[in-house]
Protein backbone atom coordinates (compact mmCIF):
# COMPACT_ATOMS: atom_id res chain seq x y z
CA UNK A 1 0.00 0.00 0.00
CA UNK A 2 1.41 3.52 -1.17
CA UNK A 3 -0.09 5.55 1.52
CA UNK A 4 1.34 2.79 4.13
CA UNK A 5 5.22 3.27 2.87
CA UNK A 6 4.49 7.45 2.66
CA UNK A 7 3.51 7.32 6.30
CA UNK A 8 6.98 5.53 7.30
CA UNK A 9 8.81 8.45 5.55
CA UNK A 10 6.78 11.13 7.77
CA UNK A 11 8.81 13.25 10.09
CA UNK A 12 8.13 12.22 13.83
CA UNK A 13 6.07 16.08 14.17
CA UNK A 14 4.11 15.07 11.35
CA UNK A 15 2.55 11.57 12.32
CA UNK A 16 1.62 13.34 15.38
CA UNK A 17 -0.20 15.71 14.29
CA UNK A 18 -1.50 13.46 11.83
CA UNK A 19 -3.46 11.58 15.01
CA UNK A 20 -4.17 14.71 16.34
CA UNK A 21 -6.24 16.34 14.05
CA UNK A 22 -6.44 14.94 10.10
CA UNK A 23 -6.93 11.67 11.63
CA UNK A 24 -8.45 12.49 14.71
CA UNK A 25 -9.67 8.86 16.26
CA UNK A 26 -12.98 9.40 17.28
CA UNK A 27 -14.45 12.47 14.77
CA UNK A 28 -12.63 11.56 11.95
CA UNK A 29 -12.19 7.79 11.72
CA UNK A 30 -14.51 7.29 14.66
CA UNK A 31 -13.47 4.29 16.19
CA UNK A 32 -13.64 3.13 20.32
CA UNK A 33 -17.50 4.79 20.11
CA UNK A 34 -18.06 2.48 23.57
CA UNK A 35 -15.99 4.34 26.16
CA UNK A 36 -16.92 7.67 23.69
CA UNK A 37 -20.36 7.23 25.18
CA UNK A 38 -19.76 5.97 28.02
CA UNK A 39 -17.34 7.85 30.46
CA UNK A 40 -18.17 11.32 28.77
CA UNK A 41 -20.76 12.26 31.85
CA UNK A 42 -18.32 15.23 32.68
CA UNK A 43 -15.04 16.82 31.11
CA UNK A 44 -13.12 15.34 34.26
CA UNK A 45 -14.04 12.00 32.84
CA UNK A 46 -13.80 11.87 29.87
CA UNK A 47 -9.74 13.71 30.37
CA UNK A 48 -9.11 10.71 32.74
CA UNK A 49 -10.29 8.34 30.30
CA UNK A 50 -8.36 9.80 27.18
CA UNK A 51 -5.17 9.88 29.03
CA UNK A 52 -5.54 6.40 30.00
CA UNK A 53 -5.99 5.32 27.02
CA UNK A 54 -3.03 7.48 25.72
CA UNK A 55 -0.98 5.80 28.16
CA UNK A 56 -2.10 2.11 27.16
CA UNK A 57 -1.56 3.55 23.24
CA UNK A 58 2.07 4.67 23.73
CA UNK A 59 3.03 1.81 25.91
CA UNK A 60 1.75 -0.83 23.61
CA UNK A 61 2.81 0.98 20.46
CA UNK A 62 6.40 1.26 21.30
CA UNK A 63 6.60 -2.10 22.84
CA UNK A 64 4.76 -3.79 19.49
CA UNK A 65 7.09 -1.73 17.55
CA UNK A 66 9.98 -3.36 19.26
CA UNK A 67 9.23 -6.64 18.86
CA UNK A 68 7.92 -5.83 15.14
CA UNK A 69 10.22 -8.66 13.91
CA UNK A 70 10.20 -11.09 16.66
CA UNK A 71 6.53 -11.76 16.65
CA UNK A 72 5.12 -14.44 14.05
CA UNK A 73 2.72 -12.70 11.56
CA UNK A 74 0.09 -15.98 11.54
CA UNK A 75 -0.01 -15.18 15.73
CA UNK A 76 -0.09 -11.20 15.74
CA UNK A 77 -3.73 -10.60 16.81
CA UNK A 78 -3.17 -12.58 19.65
CA UNK A 79 0.08 -11.41 20.84
CA UNK A 80 -0.82 -8.04 20.32
CA UNK A 81 -4.21 -8.43 22.58
CA UNK A 82 -1.66 -10.04 25.20
CA UNK A 83 0.63 -7.25 24.88
CA UNK A 84 -2.25 -4.57 25.11
CA UNK A 85 -3.97 -6.14 28.37
CA UNK A 86 -0.92 -6.52 30.01
CA UNK A 87 -0.35 -2.84 30.20
CA UNK A 88 -4.48 -2.20 30.72
CA UNK A 89 -3.80 -4.54 34.04
CA UNK A 90 -0.86 -2.43 34.61
CA UNK A 91 -2.37 0.72 34.13
CA UNK A 92 -5.95 -0.24 35.85
CA UNK A 93 -3.62 -1.83 39.03
CA UNK A 94 -2.14 1.35 38.96
CA UNK A 95 -4.98 3.52 38.84
CA UNK A 96 -6.82 1.47 41.54
CA UNK A 97 -3.38 2.33 43.93
CA UNK A 98 -3.04 6.33 43.08
CA UNK A 99 -6.17 7.70 42.12
CA UNK A 100 -8.91 5.74 43.31
CA UNK A 101 -11.98 8.51 42.64
CA UNK A 102 -11.42 8.23 38.90
CA UNK A 103 -11.01 4.15 39.25
CA UNK A 104 -14.23 4.11 40.40
CA UNK A 105 -15.62 6.76 37.99
CA UNK A 106 -14.67 4.87 35.01
CA UNK A 107 -14.74 1.58 36.54
CA UNK A 108 -15.49 -1.52 33.65
CA UNK A 109 -14.39 0.87 30.91
CA UNK A 110 -11.20 0.22 31.79
CA UNK A 111 -10.82 -3.07 31.08
CA UNK A 112 -12.70 -2.50 28.14
CA UNK A 113 -9.57 -0.53 26.74
CA UNK A 114 -8.54 -3.94 25.56
CA UNK A 115 -11.08 -4.36 23.03
CA UNK A 116 -11.10 -0.50 22.15
CA UNK A 117 -10.26 -0.65 18.30
CA UNK A 118 -8.27 2.37 18.35
CA UNK A 119 -5.54 0.14 19.97
CA UNK A 120 -5.54 -2.94 17.98
CA UNK A 121 -6.20 -0.98 15.36
CA UNK A 122 -2.60 0.98 15.48
CA UNK A 123 -0.79 -1.70 16.52
CA UNK A 124 -1.98 -3.63 13.23
CA UNK A 125 -1.68 -0.69 10.77
CA UNK A 126 0.99 1.43 12.35
CA UNK A 127 3.31 -0.09 14.55
CA UNK A 128 3.61 -3.29 13.29
CA UNK A 129 5.31 -1.72 10.40
CA UNK A 130 7.07 1.45 11.51
CA UNK A 131 10.42 1.92 14.29
CA UNK A 132 10.04 2.66 17.94
CA UNK A 133 10.22 6.58 17.66
CA UNK A 134 7.57 6.94 14.45
CA UNK A 135 5.43 4.44 16.79
CA UNK A 136 5.90 6.54 20.06
CA UNK A 137 4.86 9.37 18.24
CA UNK A 138 1.65 7.90 16.55
CA UNK A 139 0.16 6.59 19.74
CA UNK A 140 1.14 9.85 21.55
CA UNK A 141 -0.61 12.27 18.81
CA UNK A 142 -4.09 9.12 18.42
CA UNK A 143 -4.42 9.52 22.25
CA UNK A 144 -4.27 12.71 22.75
CA UNK A 145 -6.67 13.15 19.79
CA UNK A 146 -8.72 10.88 21.37
CA UNK A 147 -8.55 12.65 24.80
CA UNK A 148 -9.11 16.06 23.12
CA UNK A 149 -12.67 14.33 21.29
CA UNK A 150 -13.53 13.26 24.92
CA UNK A 151 -12.71 15.81 26.82
CA UNK A 152 -14.53 18.39 24.43
CA UNK A 153 -18.37 15.92 24.56
CA UNK A 154 -17.79 16.18 28.30
CA UNK A 155 -17.72 19.62 28.68
CA UNK A 156 -20.71 19.50 26.18
CA UNK A 157 -22.58 16.72 28.27
CA UNK A 158 -21.50 18.67 31.73
CA UNK A 159 -22.32 22.09 30.83
CA UNK A 160 -25.64 21.22 29.75
CA UNK A 161 -26.34 18.60 32.28
CA UNK A 162 -25.56 20.25 35.19
CA UNK A 163 -24.46 23.47 34.50
CA UNK A 164 -20.54 22.77 35.62
CA UNK A 165 -17.08 23.00 33.64
CA UNK A 166 -14.61 20.89 34.85
CA UNK A 167 -17.09 21.09 37.99
CA UNK A 168 -16.80 24.88 38.23
CA UNK A 169 -20.74 26.08 37.89
CA UNK A 170 -19.91 28.34 35.05
CA UNK A 171 -23.42 29.12 33.65
CA UNK A 172 -24.84 30.16 37.00
CA UNK A 173 -21.85 32.63 38.21
CA UNK A 174 -22.02 33.92 34.90
CA UNK A 175 -25.67 34.51 35.32
CA UNK A 176 -25.51 36.03 38.50
CA UNK A 177 -23.70 38.68 37.44
CA UNK A 178 -26.22 40.23 35.59
CA UNK A 179 -29.07 38.31 36.72
CA UNK A 180 -31.01 36.73 39.96
CA UNK A 181 -32.56 33.96 37.20
CA UNK A 182 -31.27 30.56 37.95
CA UNK A 183 -29.90 28.06 35.36
CA UNK A 184 -31.72 25.10 35.66
CA UNK A 185 -29.57 21.65 33.81
CA UNK A 186 -30.98 19.32 31.60
CA UNK A 187 -30.20 16.36 33.58
CA UNK A 188 -30.99 14.23 31.01
CA UNK A 189 -27.37 15.15 29.11
CA UNK A 190 -25.55 13.28 31.90
CA UNK A 191 -27.84 10.35 31.52
CA UNK A 192 -27.55 7.77 28.61
CA UNK A 193 -30.13 9.29 26.09
CA UNK A 194 -28.04 12.41 26.23
CA UNK A 195 -24.84 11.15 25.02
CA UNK A 196 -26.46 9.77 21.46
CA UNK A 197 -27.96 13.23 21.52
CA UNK A 198 -24.67 15.13 21.84
CA UNK A 199 -22.47 12.63 19.06
CA UNK A 200 -25.26 12.96 16.61
CA UNK A 201 -25.29 16.51 16.69
CA UNK A 202 -21.12 16.85 16.37
CA UNK A 203 -20.71 14.31 13.95
CA UNK A 204 -23.70 16.35 11.66
CA UNK A 205 -21.45 19.24 12.12
CA UNK A 206 -18.72 17.47 11.16
CA UNK A 207 -21.11 16.23 8.10
CA UNK A 208 -21.52 19.82 7.14
CA UNK A 209 -18.52 21.06 7.64
CA UNK A 210 -17.37 18.08 5.08
CA UNK A 211 -19.53 19.12 2.92
CA UNK A 212 -18.87 22.46 2.75
CA UNK A 213 -15.20 21.52 1.94
CA UNK A 214 -16.17 19.43 -1.00
CA UNK A 215 -18.20 22.18 -2.67
CA UNK A 216 -15.20 24.55 -2.15
CA UNK A 217 -13.11 21.31 -4.06
CA UNK A 218 -11.15 20.42 -1.49
CA UNK A 219 -9.86 16.44 -0.75
CA UNK A 220 -11.17 15.02 2.16
CA UNK A 221 -11.15 11.65 1.37
CA UNK A 222 -10.91 9.55 4.33
CA UNK A 223 -7.64 7.86 5.08
CA UNK A 224 -6.69 4.56 5.45
CA UNK A 225 -6.51 3.10 8.93
CA UNK A 226 -6.03 -0.08 10.61
CA UNK A 227 -9.95 -0.49 11.66
CA UNK A 228 -11.69 0.97 8.45
CA UNK A 229 -13.74 3.95 7.60
CA UNK A 230 -16.36 3.80 10.36
CA UNK A 231 -17.79 2.63 13.82
CA UNK A 232 -19.77 0.32 11.29
CA UNK A 233 -16.54 -1.82 10.16
CA UNK A 234 -15.60 -1.19 13.86
CA UNK A 235 -17.02 -4.61 14.85
CA UNK A 236 -15.64 -6.08 12.07
CA UNK A 237 -12.29 -4.49 11.68
CA UNK A 238 -11.88 -4.39 15.17
CA UNK A 239 -9.89 -6.57 13.78
CA UNK A 240 -12.15 -9.63 14.17
CA UNK A 241 -11.78 -11.18 11.18
CA UNK A 242 -7.83 -11.28 11.32
CA UNK A 243 -8.10 -14.17 14.31
CA UNK A 244 -9.36 -16.31 11.69
CA UNK A 245 -7.32 -15.47 8.62
CA UNK A 246 -5.29 -18.16 8.94
CA UNK A 247 -2.38 -17.55 6.03
CA UNK A 248 -2.14 -14.38 7.63
CA UNK A 249 -3.14 -11.94 4.81
CA UNK A 250 -4.58 -8.93 6.15
CA UNK A 251 -7.34 -8.78 3.71
CA UNK A 252 -10.09 -6.94 3.40
CA UNK A 253 -13.44 -6.94 5.62
CA UNK A 254 -15.07 -6.91 2.62
CA UNK A 255 -13.18 -10.22 1.13
CA UNK A 256 -13.56 -11.63 4.55
CA UNK A 257 -17.16 -11.04 4.14
CA UNK A 258 -17.14 -12.45 0.49
CA UNK A 259 -15.42 -15.57 1.35
CA UNK A 260 -17.87 -16.59 3.91
CA UNK A 261 -20.54 -16.11 1.84
CA UNK A 262 -18.79 -17.93 -0.94
CA UNK A 263 -18.52 -21.14 1.61
CA UNK A 264 -21.82 -20.91 3.28
CA UNK B 1 -36.45 -22.55 45.25
CA UNK B 2 -39.17 -19.61 45.29
CA UNK B 3 -35.98 -17.33 46.15
CA UNK B 4 -33.63 -18.23 43.75
CA UNK B 5 -37.10 -18.09 40.90
CA UNK B 6 -37.55 -14.35 41.96
CA UNK B 7 -34.19 -13.72 41.94
CA UNK B 8 -33.60 -14.92 38.58
CA UNK B 9 -36.98 -12.97 37.47
CA UNK B 10 -35.64 -9.79 38.92
CA UNK B 11 -31.87 -10.39 36.79
CA UNK B 12 -33.80 -11.04 33.66
CA UNK B 13 -35.84 -8.17 33.98
CA UNK B 14 -32.98 -5.89 35.16
CA UNK B 15 -30.26 -7.33 32.56
CA UNK B 16 -32.38 -6.99 29.34
CA UNK B 17 -34.79 -3.92 30.11
CA UNK B 18 -33.70 -1.54 33.15
CA UNK B 19 -29.78 -1.61 32.75
CA UNK B 20 -30.06 -2.50 28.76
CA UNK B 21 -26.47 -3.29 27.59
CA UNK B 22 -26.67 -1.20 24.81
CA UNK B 23 -28.82 1.72 25.61
CA UNK B 24 -27.88 2.15 29.22
CA UNK B 25 -24.46 0.41 29.62
CA UNK B 26 -23.61 1.33 26.30
CA UNK B 27 -21.32 -2.12 25.33
CA UNK B 28 -21.72 -3.67 22.29
CA UNK B 29 -22.57 -0.21 20.17
CA UNK B 30 -20.58 -0.88 17.15
CA UNK B 31 -22.71 -4.31 15.77
CA UNK B 32 -25.36 -1.99 17.27
CA UNK B 33 -24.73 0.77 14.92
CA UNK B 34 -23.27 -1.03 12.00
CA UNK B 35 -25.29 -4.16 11.54
CA UNK B 36 -29.18 -2.60 11.87
CA UNK B 37 -30.03 -1.68 8.54
CA UNK B 38 -32.09 -5.03 7.85
CA UNK B 39 -34.44 -6.80 10.87
CA UNK B 40 -32.82 -10.38 8.85
CA UNK B 41 -29.51 -9.37 9.49
CA UNK B 42 -30.35 -7.65 13.24
CA UNK B 43 -32.11 -10.91 13.96
CA UNK B 44 -28.91 -12.97 13.18
CA UNK B 45 -26.59 -10.55 14.37
CA UNK B 46 -28.79 -11.03 18.07
CA UNK B 47 -29.17 -14.93 17.68
CA UNK B 48 -25.19 -14.79 17.18
CA UNK B 49 -24.83 -12.49 20.18
CA UNK B 50 -27.09 -14.59 22.29
CA UNK B 51 -25.15 -17.79 21.73
CA UNK B 52 -21.80 -16.32 21.95
CA UNK B 53 -22.29 -14.26 24.96
CA UNK B 54 -24.33 -17.22 27.55
CA UNK B 55 -21.57 -19.72 26.35
CA UNK B 56 -18.60 -17.17 27.12
CA UNK B 57 -20.10 -16.36 30.01
CA UNK B 58 -20.37 -19.46 31.28
CA UNK B 59 -16.76 -20.46 30.50
CA UNK B 60 -15.64 -17.15 31.89
CA UNK B 61 -17.01 -17.98 35.18
CA UNK B 62 -16.16 -21.39 35.22
CA UNK B 63 -12.13 -20.35 34.47
CA UNK B 64 -12.85 -17.93 37.30
CA UNK B 65 -13.93 -19.99 39.93
CA UNK B 66 -11.60 -23.08 39.16
CA UNK B 67 -8.71 -21.40 38.10
CA UNK B 68 -7.94 -17.81 38.97
CA UNK B 69 -9.70 -17.85 42.31
CA UNK B 70 -7.96 -21.23 43.40
CA UNK B 71 -4.67 -19.95 42.44
CA UNK B 72 -4.77 -16.37 43.58
CA UNK B 73 -4.73 -14.53 40.36
CA UNK B 74 -7.43 -12.88 39.61
CA UNK B 75 -5.78 -10.21 38.59
CA UNK B 76 -5.07 -11.78 35.36
CA UNK B 77 -8.90 -11.94 34.43
CA UNK B 78 -8.89 -9.41 31.96
CA UNK B 79 -5.82 -10.80 30.26
CA UNK B 80 -7.29 -14.29 30.67
CA UNK B 81 -11.29 -13.59 29.66
CA UNK B 82 -10.24 -11.90 26.61
CA UNK B 83 -8.05 -14.57 25.36
CA UNK B 84 -10.41 -17.64 26.40
CA UNK B 85 -13.18 -15.13 24.64
CA UNK B 86 -11.39 -14.85 21.14
CA UNK B 87 -10.47 -18.67 21.34
CA UNK B 88 -13.77 -19.83 22.18
CA UNK B 89 -15.34 -17.70 19.23
CA UNK B 90 -12.99 -19.65 17.22
CA UNK B 91 -13.57 -23.24 18.58
CA UNK B 92 -17.85 -22.18 18.20
CA UNK B 93 -17.44 -21.34 14.74
CA UNK B 94 -15.54 -24.45 13.75
CA UNK B 95 -17.68 -26.56 15.96
CA UNK B 96 -20.86 -24.94 13.96
CA UNK B 97 -19.57 -25.71 11.23
CA UNK B 98 -18.75 -29.25 10.90
CA UNK B 99 -21.83 -30.24 13.17
CA UNK B 100 -24.41 -28.19 13.05
CA UNK B 101 -24.11 -26.64 9.06
CA UNK B 102 -27.51 -25.07 9.29
CA UNK B 103 -26.78 -22.90 12.19
CA UNK B 104 -23.64 -21.72 10.83
CA UNK B 105 -25.12 -20.88 7.75
CA UNK B 106 -27.63 -18.42 10.33
CA UNK B 107 -24.98 -16.85 12.37
CA UNK B 108 -21.84 -17.90 10.64
CA UNK B 109 -21.43 -14.20 9.03
CA UNK B 110 -21.85 -12.95 12.22
CA UNK B 111 -19.20 -14.81 14.35
CA UNK B 112 -15.89 -13.41 13.46
CA UNK B 113 -17.67 -10.16 14.15
CA UNK B 114 -18.36 -10.74 18.00
CA UNK B 115 -14.74 -11.61 19.12
CA UNK B 116 -13.59 -8.20 19.72
CA UNK B 117 -17.41 -7.04 21.02
CA UNK B 118 -17.02 -5.25 23.89
CA UNK B 119 -20.43 -6.53 24.98
CA UNK B 120 -18.70 -10.15 25.49
CA UNK B 121 -16.12 -8.96 27.69
CA UNK B 122 -17.77 -6.33 29.41
CA UNK B 123 -20.43 -9.38 30.30
CA UNK B 124 -17.70 -11.62 32.03
CA UNK B 125 -16.03 -8.66 33.94
CA UNK B 126 -19.72 -7.45 35.13
CA UNK B 127 -20.51 -11.22 36.42
CA UNK B 128 -17.20 -11.65 38.26
CA UNK B 129 -17.67 -7.88 40.05
CA UNK B 130 -20.89 -9.05 41.31
CA UNK B 131 -19.61 -12.47 42.65
CA UNK B 132 -22.47 -14.38 40.54
CA UNK B 133 -21.76 -18.20 40.64
CA UNK B 134 -21.64 -20.13 37.45
CA UNK B 135 -25.20 -20.73 37.14
CA UNK B 136 -26.06 -16.91 37.38
CA UNK B 137 -23.46 -15.74 34.90
CA UNK B 138 -25.01 -17.70 32.35
CA UNK B 139 -28.39 -16.59 33.58
CA UNK B 140 -26.93 -12.63 33.25
CA UNK B 141 -25.23 -13.39 29.77
CA UNK B 142 -28.59 -14.80 28.88
CA UNK B 143 -30.50 -12.48 29.65
CA UNK B 144 -28.04 -9.59 28.60
CA UNK B 145 -28.17 -10.89 25.19
CA UNK B 146 -31.38 -11.04 24.93
CA UNK B 147 -31.84 -7.41 25.45
CA UNK B 148 -29.31 -6.79 22.64
CA UNK B 149 -31.31 -8.46 20.48
CA UNK B 150 -34.92 -6.72 22.00
CA UNK B 151 -32.66 -3.48 21.27
CA UNK B 152 -31.02 -3.89 17.53
CA UNK B 153 -34.14 -5.57 16.41
CA UNK B 154 -36.20 -2.49 17.21
CA UNK B 155 -33.70 -0.27 16.00
CA UNK B 156 -33.33 -1.97 12.58
CA UNK B 157 -37.26 -1.83 12.19
CA UNK B 158 -36.52 1.91 12.86
CA UNK B 159 -34.49 2.42 10.24
CA UNK B 160 -36.51 0.32 7.42
CA UNK B 161 -39.10 3.03 8.01
CA UNK B 162 -36.70 5.64 8.56
CA UNK B 163 -35.11 4.80 4.66
CA UNK B 164 -38.36 6.64 3.01
CA UNK B 165 -38.16 9.83 5.07
CA UNK B 166 -36.70 13.23 4.58
CA UNK B 167 -34.18 14.02 6.65
CA UNK B 168 -32.27 16.86 6.78
CA UNK B 169 -28.76 16.15 4.50
CA UNK B 170 -26.26 16.66 7.53
CA UNK B 171 -28.21 14.26 9.66
CA UNK B 172 -28.03 11.56 7.10
CA UNK B 173 -25.79 8.46 7.85
CA UNK B 174 -24.88 8.09 11.77
CA UNK B 175 -26.37 11.09 13.32
CA UNK B 176 -30.13 10.45 12.61
CA UNK B 177 -29.58 6.35 13.60
CA UNK B 178 -27.42 8.09 16.88
CA UNK B 179 -31.07 10.03 17.61
CA UNK B 180 -33.36 7.24 16.91
CA UNK B 181 -30.92 5.26 19.65
CA UNK B 182 -31.22 8.57 22.16
CA UNK B 183 -34.69 8.78 21.30
CA UNK B 184 -34.72 4.86 21.93
CA UNK B 185 -32.78 5.71 25.52
CA UNK B 186 -35.39 7.46 26.90
CA UNK B 187 -38.04 5.22 26.36
CA UNK B 188 -36.06 2.67 28.01
CA UNK B 189 -35.32 4.54 31.07
CA UNK B 190 -39.20 4.03 31.50
CA UNK B 191 -38.76 0.64 32.82
CA UNK B 192 -36.50 1.78 35.31
CA UNK B 193 -39.46 1.97 37.78
CA UNK B 194 -40.22 -1.61 37.09
CA UNK B 195 -38.04 -2.92 39.61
Amino acid sequence: MSDRNSEAKQSSMEVFFNGLVKENPTFVLTLGMCPTLAVTTSAVNGLGMGLTTTAVLVLSNAIISLLRHIIPNRVRIPAFIVIVASFVTMVQLLLEGFIPSLYSALGLYIPLIVVNCIILGRAESFASKNPVIPSIFDGLGMGLGFTAALTAIGAVRELLGAGEFFGIPVINNVLGLFTTVEYVPISIFVLAPGAFFVLAALTALQNRVKRKMQEKGQNVDKIQSGCSSDCASCSDSGCAHRFVDVDGAPGSVADAKADRKKEG
Amino acid sequence: MLDVVKDLLVLMISSSLVSNVVLSQFLGLCPFLGVSKKVDTAVGMGGAVIFVITIASGVAAVIYKCVLERFDITYLQTIVFILVIAALVQFVEMFLKKYIPSLYQALGVYLPLITTNCAVLGIALTNVQKNYGIGFSIASGLFTAVGFMIAIVILAGIREKMEYNDIPESFQGMPIVLITAGLMAIAFCGFSGLL
